[in-house]
């Protein structure tokens, strides 16, 4: 037997020593129990697989998070203004009392820890979906540490979206505890025609790992948008599993500011003619700042359009990596990928690690992509001083400049003001 | 109003003297052109006054209104009134040419003490200095010169002239690239900025573009150095027998 597999094996038995999987309902527990089979048989995640060759998954995986202090700041919060369903978790607990009440119309929301107690025909009906998405994301790629969050999650939240949504759904993570490590797994359906957006910030916990599974119908359209906790010592591996139904639309942005560790993965399959899938991110970071991007789009139906938009600002030695992959299956005729990983390197320490991938099956397609790295632009620095634009507003100028093509990707105008804010805000404290 | 003396320059990465020992003196209200010869250091001058790095002066002085220039960012400069039209301007994607301007008006007021332009009150201002360079909507919410013409890009300083207000402008080869109406709508732009507190100083290649922006001084650069110095008639000089008999006659 490969001597590597089971390395990586033994640790995860060591590590689930440790761990019982929480009670469930009996439907729930299977579901639980599948999950742990997969995660068994992947073992963790080693410094050896290719798809962690630059990203160290040491902290996602060992027992004990490493503390992470909290971060504090006078700055608004949020999506303060903007009107919106709020649901709280500290430290990965679920908080009812500065949640508000889980209704609104056009959708079904519950909490995860409720629903996976009973074993009422209903929920199972809708939650038939949990962990399903997360184990077809396991192939081609492996991807353990979302099994565990399968067979671990302590809460989370159900939504199925039956008509467009109200107002949006906004998950907020507040980080109390210095040693926490939370792990919290959403289900979302999209049905046919239904519209809903979800919100999240926050950082949750001194670990975080986070699984969102989205099932759109025919004719549904999701929208998400994220703001990672600035807190900068906490670590973070999330998920997002996405399939996509003819003519649906998913589209999904992250601000990622400060993180000694984040890795967020994006596994989409676009499965219905037309369908459409964007997702893009926007990261700053200083120092010892580490962030991974890790994206997986299928195209299995003909006609469909993705986009991937990432960019990434990085000094005083951070670093960032892009991991993309456009897979075209051979009926996805008429596909149009585009993909696009940029870094602005503010020092000659940071450093930007990018492997874009295509694998492309079909003989219509029109994909394109692109990578680059590099420093300001110092004519267009001139440019702007020359006009009486003192140099470090200017180079902030550039910096968001630099970050539009991401932003832009946010459909609320009122949403893409308050990430703008975000990323003034921590360009004036590094002044 | 800009005052320069015996000012040498030498490239900073190497020894390389360009600017040999240049002297002029620009009154409030009048416009001086500079004339000369490919790399005779036209643009250079226009460099160093606006401050661009790579140039290192290594004598002689220049001042604005008594100040001294070559000790200023070029931040300064600009709030201190010193424009320069650009002879290639900076595409700049992802800034707009309307947050650019109101930006740059700003941070100059913010540094002459004054207060910053409410954001209908620059509306205002804008909409009225774009009409009549015929700068439509569209160019005024692209980013900064992106996808911008030769003709667009030129009338795009023009408006930041206009908007901005200096009272020193340097335009270095503004008629480059222009076609005939181009460069007349420019020139219009520029004479609608005459002013008595106001001095150009315009570097051109060409006699056409005086035509149109009639100057009170003419001088002829050479090697570094202004060789000669008249009235218009220097130019038409210029167009009609080229820079070689000047030259020949000075050296």
């Amino acid at each position: 037997m490969n001597v590597v597999l089971q390395k990586k094996q033994s640790a995860a038995e060591a590590r689930l020593g440790a761990m019982a999987l929480p009670q469930s309902a009996a439907w729930m527990m299977s579901a639980r129990e599948d999950a742990l089979a997969r995660l068994r048989a992947m073992g963790l995640p080693s410094g050896r697989d290719e798809y962690w060759k630059y990203t160290r998954p040491d902290s996602l995986t060992k027992a004990e998070p490493d503390p992470a202090a909290i971060f504090h700041s006078d700055e608004p919060r949020l999506f303060g203004q903007i009107d919106r369903l709020k649901i709280v978790f500290v430290d990965g607990a679920f908080d009812a009392e500065a949640s508000d009440d889980l209704e609104m119309a056009g959708i079904e929301i519950h909490r995860l820890a409720d629903i996976s107690a009973t074993d009422i025909h209903w929920s199972r009906d809708l939650f038939e979906l949990y962990g399903t998405l997360e184990a077809r994301g396991q192939s081609p790629v492996e991807r353990p540490l979302a099994a565990l969050n399968t067979a671990y999650a302590t809460d989370g939240i159900v939504i199925r979206a039956t008509g467009k949504a109200a107002k949006p759904v906004s998950l907020i993570y507040l980080h109390n505890s210095e040693t926490s490590d939370a792990i919290l797994h959403h289900v979302i359906r999209v049905e046919s025609g239904a519209e809903l957006t979800v919100l999240e910030n926050g950082p949750a916990a001194a670990r975080f790992n986070k699984v969102m599974e989205v099932d759109i119908a025919d004719g549904g359209a999701f929208n998400h948008v994220r703001a990672q906790g600035r807190d900068h010592e906490r670590r973070a591996v999330t998920h997002t599993f996405a399939r996509l139904g003819e003519e649906s639309v998913f589209k999904s942005f992250t601000l990622t500011a400060n993180g000694v560790m984040t890795r967020n993965e994006a596994v989409i399959e676009l499965t219905g003619d037309n369908a459409v899938a964007h997702v893009a991110g926007a990261a700053v970071g200083d120092g010892d700042f580490h962030h991974d991007d890790t994206v997986f789009i299928t195209h299995d139906a003909a006609g469909c359009e993705s986009r991937q938009v990432f960019k990434k600002v990085l000094r005083n030695g951070a670093t960032g990596v892009f991991q993309g992959k456009i897979l075209v299956k051979p009926d996805a005729q008429k596909t149009d990928g585009y993909q696009i990983s940029q870094s602005l390197l503010l020092d000659e320490d940071s450093q930007f690690l990018a492997k874009p991938e295509l694998e492309i099956y079909a003989d219509d397609v029109a994909c394109s992509h692109g990578s680059t790295s590099g420093a300001i632009d110092e004519t267009a620095l001139f440019y702007l001083r020359s006009r009486g634009i003192p140099t470090a507003d200017a180079q902030d100028l550039l910096v968001l400049a630099f970050l539009a093509e991401a932003i832009e990707e946010i459909e609320s105008e009122e949403i893409a003001a308050d990430i703008l804010s975000r990323l003034q805000g921590w360009l004036a404290r590094r002044r | 109003m800009l005052e320069i003396k015996n000012l040498h320059v030498k490239l900073e990465e190497e020894d390389k003297a360009i600017l040999k020992g240049v002297d002029l003196a620009l009154q409030a209200g009048t416009v001086h052109a500079i004339m000369g010869p490919n790399g005779s250091g036209k643009s250079t001058l226009s460099y160093v006054l606006s401050g661009r790095d790579g140039y290192e002066v290594t004598e002689g002085s220049a001042s604005l209104e008594g100040a001294d220039i070559l000790e200023m960012e070029p931040e300064e400069r600009a709030a201190a009134g010193l424009f320069l039209a650009f002879q290639y301007p900076v595409e700049i994607p992802g800034v707009g040419n309307m947050t650019f301007l109101r930006t740059a008006l700003n941070s100059q007021r913010k540094a002459r003490g004054q207060d910053e332009m409410s954001a209908a009150d620059f509306l205002k201002l804008i909409r009225e200095k774009a009409k009549t360079l015929k700068i439509d909507a569209d160019m005024l919410k692209r980013p900064v010169n992106v996808g911008f013409s030769g003709g667009e890009k030129k009338r795009n300083e023009i408006l930041q002239m206009a908007v901005l207000e200096p009272k020193m402008c340097v335009l270095d080869e503004t008629d480059s690239g222009l076609d005939v109406d181009a460069m007349k709508l420019v020139a219009e732009g520029v004479n609608a900025l005459r002013d008595a507190g106001r001095s150009f100083l315009v570097i051109t290649h060409y006699q056409r573009l005086l035509d149109h922006i009639k100057p009170d001084v003419v001088h002829i650069m050479a090697d570094g150095r202004i060789v000669k110095t008249g009235g218009p008639e220097l130019a038409l000089e210029v167009e009609a027998n080229g820079y070689a008999d000047i030259l020949a006659e000075v050296a």
